[in-house]
Formats: structure tokens, sequence, C-alpha cells
């Protein structure tokens, strides 16, 4: 566990934050430019040091009154924005600049290596790689000084939309084959949906709320529930697939998605993501329709999106799902607390 | 030979003056400027306005002062002799202590522009990847700044090669000791001696030119290197 009690004054921003990080999976920071996620990143790496704070992680005190563990001390790894690689440096060089100066040895620079795919780029110079090798370079840095956590500030804010695709396989990587704890700043819903387990809310320096991600994203008192692009996120795993129809099975607590694409390796764990918009509702199970995932579920919570649209958190045995409806459905289909419904999936995202 | 013993003398006498003064230059000159181009401290503008005060003094000036601080009874004159050491007013040790003043803004100011164009970031990143202060200054400030400790050591060099009001002022212009080529030539002026005045002449220009040259076209490949 990684506990952070900060209060930090910069200026016009005040942050105070009591959180508790959980040290396995990772852990997004989430919130608007502004709220506070690089000072909170920083100030747990020791690049910012202010007094007021205290900072723990799985007991070994990093900051507490007068003590200050200086950031070349912290076994963490940090990556930038920006990829910031050294420029008088080639790629390999770079690489182990961390590697030799870390004590730790569970990931060799081979593995670091190995893990970004960027064997053939060890001798260039940064200057000649595209963004997205630059910050892939980068994560392998960090991960070669074989961190205790991982802190990544925004890691593909600077890559254009094609780049992040080129990232993102190896963060889903990184998340499935790798035990290092990571703290993740997006300000990103979708990075966010795909990469976290757990979830931080920043607003304007103060924790709005922390918890499992699916969990975070369909509470009803939170703003991304609310948000046009609000979402559910459903772990699942592969169970088989539909050869005559190219559906892909995959199971969940509530039950069984169909989902049409390529076939995906039975028992693989897939995360689903369900958008609020693409969840209608009906009394009695349809069965003339040409929506193919369909589940009994309870009605939660209800609250008003805006003017004109209300969001109807669902209880599908246990996992939570969101539905975005019209006023005028809402009471013609006489919604409250606790009334038991189907929940219509029109499309489903499957990722990782 | 070109050439007299005496000319001769005066060219070796510069030539060790500019490297020993560059030497100690950069290194009083590196900590100084890691430190101003660093600090968040509200009056860094004091060192620094100190720094830049030989740009704009007379020699004259310094070397006046220089020459009393420098005398057997000035203060650091004096901290030689209770030593048992000459104080080093005429002396070739009283040129470097001038020189150094009076070339430090030459060294300074580039270094200071090359640390601070290094920026915090890189620091930061060094910093996250286990590397110590000490450690991060010299692998990552250090090489990343190359392009300015190549021109601060350059402008420091040539501008000790033509200095003049200072040295005469406490030099005193003793021949084989603290006779430099700038004051050899105004030597032979005053002797009318225009010829030997036109090899010494000639032969600074030529040195001055060439020095700028290679570190300006150094500078031209090297551009300082920002992340």
């Amino acid at each position: 566990m990684i506990e952070a009690r900060f209060n930090i004054t910069k200026g016009d921003f005040e942050m105070a934050v009591n959180v508790g990080i959980p040290s396995k999976g990772v852990t997004a920071l989430f919130g608007p430019s502004g709220s506070g996620k690089t000072t909170f990143l920083r100030t747990v790496a020791g690049l910012e040091k202010h007094a007021g704070c205290s900072l723990s992680i799985d007991g070994e005190v990093w900051q507490e009154g007068s003590t200050f563990v200086p950031p070349y001390k912290r076994p963490l790894g940090y990556v930038f924005q920006e990829p910031s690689l050294f420029p008088h440096l080639t790629v390999r060089a770079n690489i182990e600049y961390g590697r030799n100066r870390s004590a730790r040895a569970g990931i060799s620079v081979d593995e670091a290596i190995k893990f970004l795919d960027i064997g053939g780029l060890l001798a260039r110079r940064p200057s000649q790689l595209s963004g997205g090798e630059q910050q892939r370079v980068a994560i392998a840095r960090a991960l070669a000084v074989d961190p205790r956590i991982l802190l990544m500030d925004e890691p593909l804010s600077s890559l254009d939309e094609e780049l992040k695709g080129d990232i993102l396989p190896y963060l889903d990587r990184l998340h499935e084959e790798l035990k290092i704890p990571v703290i993740y700043v997006s300000h990103s819903a979708d990075e966010v949906a795909r990469v976290a387990d757990s979830l931080v809310l920043l607003e304007k320096g103060s924790v709005k709320a922390e918890g499992p991600l699916a969990e975070v994203l369909t509470r009803l008192d939170l703003a991304p529930a609310h948000r046009d692009d609000a979402e559910a996120v459903i772990d699942a795993v592969a169970a088989g697939y539909d050869e005559e129809f190219g559906l892909a099975l995959l199971d969940f607590s509530g039950g069984r998605f169909s989902v049409p694409g390529p076939p995906i390796e039975t028992g693989k764990p897939v995360r689903l993501r369900l958008a609020a918009r693409d969840v209608s509702l009906t009394l009695e199970k349809q069965t003339d329709t040409s929506i193919l995932n369909i589940f009994p579920a309870i009605v939660a919570g209800i609250a008003d999106s805006g003017p004109y649209q209300t969001t109807v958190l669902l209880d599908i045995s246990g996992v939570p799902v969101l539905a975005r409806v019209t006023k005028r459905s809402a009471a013609t289909l006489r919604l409250e607390q606790g009334k038991s419904v189907f929940a219509q999936a029109k499309s489903v995202a499957v990722i990782s | 030979m070109i050439f007299d013993e005496a000319s001769l003398s005066a060219f070796v006498i510069t030539l060790e003056l500019a490297a020993v003064t560059t030497a100690v230059l950069l290194l009083l000159g590196t900590p100084l400027a890691w430190w101003l181009a660093r600090t968040n401290w509200r009056f860094k503008f004091i060192p620094e306005a100190v720094v830049a005060m030989p740009l704009v003094l007379p020699p004259t000036v310094l070397g006046f002062y220089l020459l009393i601080a420098l005398g057997p009874h000035g203060p650091i004159g004096s901290i030689f002799e209770s030593a048992g050491l000459q104080s080093p007013a005429f002396t070739f040790t009283g040129l470097v202590i001038g020189s150094v003043i009076y070339s430090l803004p030459f060294v300074v100011q580039p270094l200071q522009g090359a640390f601070e164009s290094v920026g915090t970031r890189p620091l930061e990143v060094a910093a996250t990847l286990r590397a110590s202060p000490v450690d991060r200054f010299f692998t990552v400030a250090v090489p990343l700044a190359w392009p300015g400790f190549l021109t601060a050591a350059v402008l420091g060099f040539a501008h000790t090669l033509g200095e003049f009001g200072v040295v005469l002022m406490i030099g005193g212009n003793i021949p084989g000791s603290t006779r430099v080529v700038s004051i050899a030539i105004y030597d032979h002026v005053e002797a009318l001696e225009y010829t030997q005045a036109h090899w010494l002449a000639g032969t600074l220009l030529i040195i001055s030119f060439a020095i700028l040259a290679v570190v300006y076209g150094l500078n031209r490949r090297f551009r300082p290197v920002r992340l």
C-alpha cells in the first residue's frame, strides 16, 4: 500500500489529499488538468519537496516530518510526459544509465528491451527515433531499474492518436505480465478504461473518490457517470467461439457476452467497455430482437445527467453497468431503485 | 629569425598566462556558473552584476585596486607575505590573479547560459534513474553543456591573450617575467620599432582569429542540445 498524505500550497493551488494506493495493479490518477495530478506524482517521486507531506510505501517511509528520502534513493521508475531521453547517449546507454545505478536486479536490460520491442534501435541516438519509439525507450529505461513502483505521467499525451495505438499494447502487456504497481496519471477516459484497475478521482487538489475502476466509473454521485461517453468496464474471460456466426463468447459473473470479431484464446482475460448510451432497458425480456446481449438487472440508482437525460445504474449479478435513457423513458418504465429490468447491450468493445 | 628573444619570451609568457588563467577560470567558474544557473535566490542579480563588472570597468580601475590589494601591504599581498611568500604584485602569480578576475565574465556567462539551456528535466530524469547530484552533474549536465564549456574556455583564453591594462598596472612590464605580447607591442610602438610591432600584432591577430573561427565552427556542429 502506498500511503500518501499531502498538504501542498503552490501559489493559488492547494492540495489536500489522503489516499492509500494498492501496491499491485495499475491505479489511474484521473482528473481534469489543473487538478493536481502531476504535482501528486512529482511529490511521490520526491522531485517536488513540500513541507506537510508524508508518504510511505509498504510501510517504508519516504517522507515524514524532517525525513525526506531524495528521489535518487527511491526505488521507483518515472515516465515523463515527453520521452526526455538523454540526447548525448545511444538508446542502449539510455537504458543502461539507470540499470547501472540500481541495486535491484529483478529485470535485466535485455528483458526491458525485449518487453518494449526496441532491440533494433539500440545503436541509435534519440534524435533518430520517432516520438512513439522514444517513449517506448523511455518506458524501457524506467523498467530497467527494476522499480518497486512505476510512475507514469500522461505517457501518451505527447503522441498523436496513431502513435498512442502503437504504445497501448505495451501498456497492456505491462499490466498483464509485470507485477510492478503502477500509478498512471491521465486525463483521458479512454486510456484509464483501458489500463487501470483502480481509480483515484482528483479534482482541484482533492480526492473525489477512490476505489476499483468499475465501481468509481459508475458511481452516480461522481462526474464520470454523467459524461457523454460514460461507460462501464467489465472484466470477462474468453470462453469459446461461435464459428458459424463469428462470435467470441465472453463470460463474466453476470452471464455471457457474444461479441462479433476474431476468436480469442479460451481462458484469456479480456476487458469489455460498455458505453451507457449503448444500453437500453426493457421490462420484459425481448425475444424477437436483433440484440444478442440481454441480461436481467436490478436498478441500483437513478440520476439526471443534464437537463434532458437520465443515467440508470444497473446491478447485473454484482457487476455495475450504466444505461443512458431519456427522461420520458424513465417515467414510462417507472424506473425506481430495486426494480427488475432487462438490460440490452447494443454494442460492446473488447480491449486487451 | 623573425622574432628576437625578447619577443619570443613575451609570447611564451602570454600563452602560459592564458593557459593557466583558463584552467583556473574553468575550475572556479564552473561551480559559480552552475550555482547561478540553478539558484532561485532572489538576490542572485548581485553576484551576476559583480561577475559582469570587468566588462564595463576600465582595466586601469581594476588594475589599480588589484595593485593595492596584491602589494605587500594590501589585504591579499600581506597574506602572501605572512606565509613567507613574495607578494604577488609584479609577479606572474599576480598576472594570473588579475587575469582571472578580468576574464571572469567571459567564462562564467557562457557556462551559465549553457547550464540554463540544459534545463531541469534531464537532471530530474537522471534523479529518477538513481543518479546522485554529483553523478548527475558529471554524466548529464556537463555533457549536455559541452558547447558552453568550449565557448567559455576559448573566450577566456582569447580574452586573456589580448589583455593590456590590468597587466600593465599589476605586472610592471618585467621582461622574461611579466612582459606579455600586448605590452611588448606597446613598447615597440613607443620606440618607433614598427617592424617588430607589426610582426607581434599580426601574429596575435591571426591566433585570435584562428581560435575564434574554431570555436564558432565547432559550435555550429555541436548545437547546444536540449531535451
